[in-house]
């Protein structure tokens, strides 16, 4: 009844984060709520890692599956992504390019000056 | 064929993980890293509902309940990063400033695009979660008013993009330190992107799947306040 536990858990924190997410007008996701509620209860030692962690690994790994029905969706909004098509590849690619460089630029900048260079 | 697509809840669920089974497969027998599950299932269910003339709607009736476990399987993604977290303690500030930096590049490259090509405000808020883990960006998109299916597709390109241009970005702007090319991975190209940390070196790795987390929870508060600006 490891995982029935488990999964208890993982729900009744899934709960909470949708209760924030109401109560809080903020545009935030219920995932998030519950996320953050999870990392403080892990850090804070309330929950053990052992108590949640075979289920949460199964969810982790088949995530990816989740996304394919949005996905999907490409069949209505095919419409809106063709006409800016263009535009959005440009994006796409100009700012994950800026993103990469300017993450790794600070980080090597501080990281080094802090002297914790690592090999 | 159509009536019973309309009866069955577990038919679009039953499509859907074979659609994905079938990407999985290809993937291992191209040996192509860069062949996403998602995309190749995308690609197969799209034109078997158009020919079959079944409308999204119904075969989401179905499929949605895939979805259901979204929210508590994001939830769960607090687990690798507490224990990530140790990776965290050396080099912190400098790597949650670089972070900080790289989520606030690409809100203000976003902003600024998007008035260039007179974006919308819709197609805006749509694209601005694109860099973070798929998702999270869902959560970001649907709370922000996006078209989620949008945000799906630029989360998963843009992916590919880091993976691809990782390497000649660390030469170009001569990026050596394995903790400044990990945690760069992880800001811009999520979860796609760590699959070529992974391979660059053990810190490179943790800090790419580190940095997923921390960007993507600091990238849903940058999205609160930059959709505001358009």
């Amino acid at each position: 009844m490891k995982y029935l536990a488990q999964f208890g858990i993982i729900i009744a924190i899934t709960f909470a984060g949708e209760l924030l997410n109401r109560l809080i007008p903020a545009p935030v996701p219920a995932s998030i709520y519950g996320l953050v509620i999870l990392l403080i209860l892990l850090l804070s030692g309330l929950l053990k890692v052992s108590q949640v962690k075979e289920t949460s690994d199964f969810l982790i790994a088949v995530m990816p599956i989740m996304f394919v029905p949005p996905a999907v969706g490409l069949m209505e909004s095919w419409g809106i992504l063709s006409g800016n098509l263009i535009a959005i590849l440009v994006i796409l690619v100009v700012s994950t390019i800026l993103v990469m460089a300017v993450t790794g630029m600070v980080i090597q900048a501080l990281a080094k000056k802090s002297g914790g260079e690592s090999k | 064929m159509k009536e019973v697509f309309i009866d069955s809840a577990v038919l679009g669920v039953l499509i859907t993980i074979g659609a994905f089974q079938l990407g999985m497969f290809l993937k291992r027998k191209l040996k192509w890293s860069l062949l996403n599950p998602v995309l190749v299932a995308t690609a197969l269910i799209i034109p078997a509902l158009l020919l079959l003339d079944i409308d999204y709607r119904v075969y989401e009736e179905g499929a949605k309940y895939i979805t259901y476990l979204l929210t508590p399987a994001t939830i769960c993604l607090a687990v690798p990063l507490y224990e990530q977290i140790e990776v965290l303690k050396k080099n912190a500030l400098a790597i949650l400033a670089g972070i900080f930096s790289g989520v606030l590049t690409s809100m203000l490259c976003i902003l600024g695009f998007a008035l260039l090509f007179k974006l919308d405000h819709q197609l805006y808020v749509t694209l601005l979660p694109k860099s973070i883990t798929t998702a999270m960006g869902i959560g970001v998109s649907q709370e922000l008013g996006g078209i989620v299916t949008i945000t799906v597709m630029t989360i998963i390109v843009t992916g590919i993009i880091g993976n691809i241009l990782a390497d000649a970005i660390f030469k170009v702007f001569r990026i050596r330190h394995p903790v400044a090319k990990g945690a760069s991975i992880g800001t811009a190209a999520h979860v796609i992107g760590t699959s070529r940390a992974v391979e660059l070196g053990e810190i490179e790795g943790a800090m790419s799947g580190l940095a997923i987390a921390v960007a993507g929870l600091m990238t849903v508060g940058a999205s609160a306040v930059f959709s505001l600006f358009l």
